[in-house]
């Protein structure tokens, strides 16, 4: 049981700061997950919680106690890595007491007991005398779970542990992974990954992290249905959201935009009158569009290629922009061939407008509530 | 060429390679099971089998003593030397500190020098130390050419274990010692048995400080000892003797390569590709 508070935590290697104070509140027992494209940092952040990264500036406190120079163990912190990370050299058994055998005052039937318990969790109890070289992939992340679980840590850290793993594993083992925070009510869990999917579905708490900065902090559906900006817009949601430079035509308590490739639309948001003519960006998640015969739809094109997935189609639409496609993403199969011309459109309300900097322009509705 | 002179050929060179280096050794225990004139006869094949050379060379004088002194000291040097370059690799594979570079350019330069450049230094060392004449001048002296192979062998060793084992360890809760120690020690063994051979093989048969730093005849080591065998008279050389003691004290070095060469070639060859 354990909360994590960070204040302006920073980290640099010499003259580069990789880490541009982050704060960050995690409540003990969270699910916390840390995304963002490589080399945003969110590996760095993770080891810094770890204690294997000193911190160069701010402060981090678990359960109340400021940890900035304490070791990994004091910190009372267990992690597992990418690489799994397993002594060689040990059974299964013997890397899951490891960290047990260094703590003095641990007895040898407690150890046992621990150990134990966590094979049987993980259900790697047939494996406990092999080495780690006899086992496979996904068996290996479980014992590299198991070592983290005996030690019985306030907070858990996971760097990426699923990248290792083929697909089908990997679903297994999130889902695992999923049961495991469940059982473990309580401790509180840092997770790393650069994968939506993963993020979307085991976080209590989603913190998108961009170039050492924090981007915005919310639950899955918070980040996907409101986000702050067009960085978290364009991360979260595949394929990802079409954003298309626009204009702003008339503001006030709704917002005419004409956006780029398309005609008006009017959004159910309320801008200040200043708005008006200014540019702003208009998002569009590609499974709100719908195909339409209506005479007022806002884009139309020339279908460019289709992708079908089975329970959805891929329709890329050229709409008269030549940098980025233009994407929708239509319910079951669709025969669409191309070159064939289409007019799709959207709710308004599930439109988002994001001023010229990039920040969201919140919807009406939630300026009320 | 047709395939059967092409075996053929290879097979010679094979064979060739094989006599050459192993006829020296060959002769050797020929001539230490000969006794009398017959040394100086000249045969290819075994037909004397006397083992008063034997006899002669570990119960008259101090030959066995000196096997005694070259045993210690060649296994202290070698119980030193690994613990000094085990730690130091870990360090200079590890830590990131300035003039790591130059420190280890340094330690290797020092194995470049001759012993005979070295040698009236050192000599004025072991004297300074008071250890002049005793096992310790050897002990500190075969260190210059055994630290510097084992710390860098060890270092490219260790710098190719993967980081996040010891990252696995340090939030284990382990300190430096340990993971050197219970992680990293059993994952070098091919390294260090391979390091430790050489290295003891450079103390057993080293002469020159052997023969410089020690004049008591109960305190040399076997090289030495064997290089002033001597006869019953000044112009007798007891060939028969020399051939007994060498073959002594080269048949543990071939039983200890024979026992560990799985381990050596592992050791060569690591490093290098990643296994």
């Amino acid at each position: 049981m354990a909360n994590l508070k960070l204040t302006k935590v920073k980290k640099a290697y010499g003259s580069v700061e990789v880490l541009h104070g982050i704060d960050l509140d995690i409540k003990a027992g969270e699910f916390v997950v840390f995304v963002g494209p490589s080399g945003c940092g969110k590996s760095t952040l993770l080891r810094v919680i770890a204690g294997l990264e000193d911190i160069t500036g701010g402060t981090l406190e678990i359960g109340g106690k400021v940890v900035n120079s304490l070791t990994p163990k004091q910190r009372g912190i267990a992690m597992v890595f990418q690489s799994y990370a397993l002594y060689p050299h040990m059974t299964v058994y013997e890397n899951m007491a490891f960290g047990l055998t260094l703590e003095k005052g641990t007895g040898k039937d407690e150890i046992d007991k621990r150990v134990r318990e966590a094979a049987r969790i993980l259900q790697i109890e047939d494996y406990l005398d092999r080495l780690p070289k006899a086992l496979s992939g996904g068996q290996r992340q479980r014992v590299a779970i198991g070592r983290a679980i005996t030690r019985d840590p306030a907070v858990f850290l996971f760097d990426e542990p699923l990248s290792n793993l083929d697909a089908a594993l990997r679903v297994q083992t999130r889902i695992e992974i999923a049961r495991l925070h469940e059982k473990m009510a309580g401790t509180t869990m840092i997770y790393v990954t650069h994968d939506q999917v993963e993020a979307m579905t085991l976080a209590d708490r989603i913190v998108v992290l961009n170039k050492g900065h924090v981007e915005q902090v919310g639950s899955p559906m918070e980040l996907y249905n409101r986000p702050d900006n067009l960085f978290v817009a364009k991360f979260l949601g595949s394929p990802s959201m079409n954003i298309l430079p626009a204009t702003i035509e008339a503001a006030g308590e709704t917002t005419r935009v004409l956006p780029e490739g398309g005609s008006s639309v009017v959004l159910p948001v309320a801008t200040p009158d200043s708005a008006t003519g200014s540019p702003a960006h208009l998002g569009i998640r590609p499974e709100d569009l719908s195909v339409t015969e209506a005479a007022d739809a806002p884009f139309r094109g020339e279908v460019t290629l289709t992708e079908s997935l089975g329970e959805v189609t891929l329709i890329y639409v050229d709409i008269g922009r030549t940098d980025e496609p233009f994407v929708a993403k239509l319910p079951g199969e669709v025969s669409i061939k191309r070159g064939t011309k289409i007019a799709l459109s959207a709710a308004p309300e599930s439109m988002r407008l994001f001023d010229e900097r990039g920040d969201a322009i919140r919807a009406a509705a939630r300026k009320a509530a | 060429m047709p395939y059967v002179v092409k075996r053929a050929g290879f097979y010679a060179l094979v064979v060739f390679i094989v006599l050459f280096s192993i006829f020296p050794f060959y002769y050797a225990i020929l001539t230490s099971l000969k006794s009398g004139t017959a040394l100086f006869r000249v045969n290819y094949l075994p037909v004397d089998f006397s083992l008063a050379n034997y006899t002669d060379v570990l119960t008259n004088g101090v030959f066995p003593l000196n096997i005694l002194n070259s045993v210690i000291v060649a296994v202290t040097v070698v119980a030193i030397s690994l613990f000094l370059a085990v730690t130091a690799a870990y360090a200079l594979s590890r830590i990131n500190f300035a003039g790591r570079g130059l420190l280890l350019l340094t330690i290797l330069a020092v194995s470049m020098f001759p012993q005979i450049a070295v040698l009236a230094g050192l000599f004025e060392m072991v004297r300074w130390a008071g250890v002049y004449n005793t096992l310790f001048s050897l002990i500190f002296a075969y260190m210059i050419f055994t630290l510097p192979f084992t710390v860098w062998v060890l270092t490219t060793f260790m710098r190719d274990l993967p980081i996040e084992i010891e990252e696995a360890a340090i939030v284990d809760g382990a300190s430096p010692f340990t993971i050197v120690m219970r992680v990293f020690l059993p994952l070098m063994w091919p390294a260090l048995v391979t390091t430790g051979l050489l290295a003891f093989i450079a103390a057993w048969n080293e002469f020159l400080f052997a023969l410089t730093f020690v004049s008591n005849n109960s305190t040399r080591t076997v090289p030495v000892a064997i290089a002033l065998l001597s006869g019953a008279s000044e112009q007798e050389i007891p060939w028969g003797t020399i051939m007994a003691a060498s073959v002594i004290v080269t048949v543990p070095l071939i039983v200890l390569v024979l026992i560990f060469q799985r381990k050596i070639i592992s050791g060569l060859t690591a490093g290098g590709v990643k296994g």
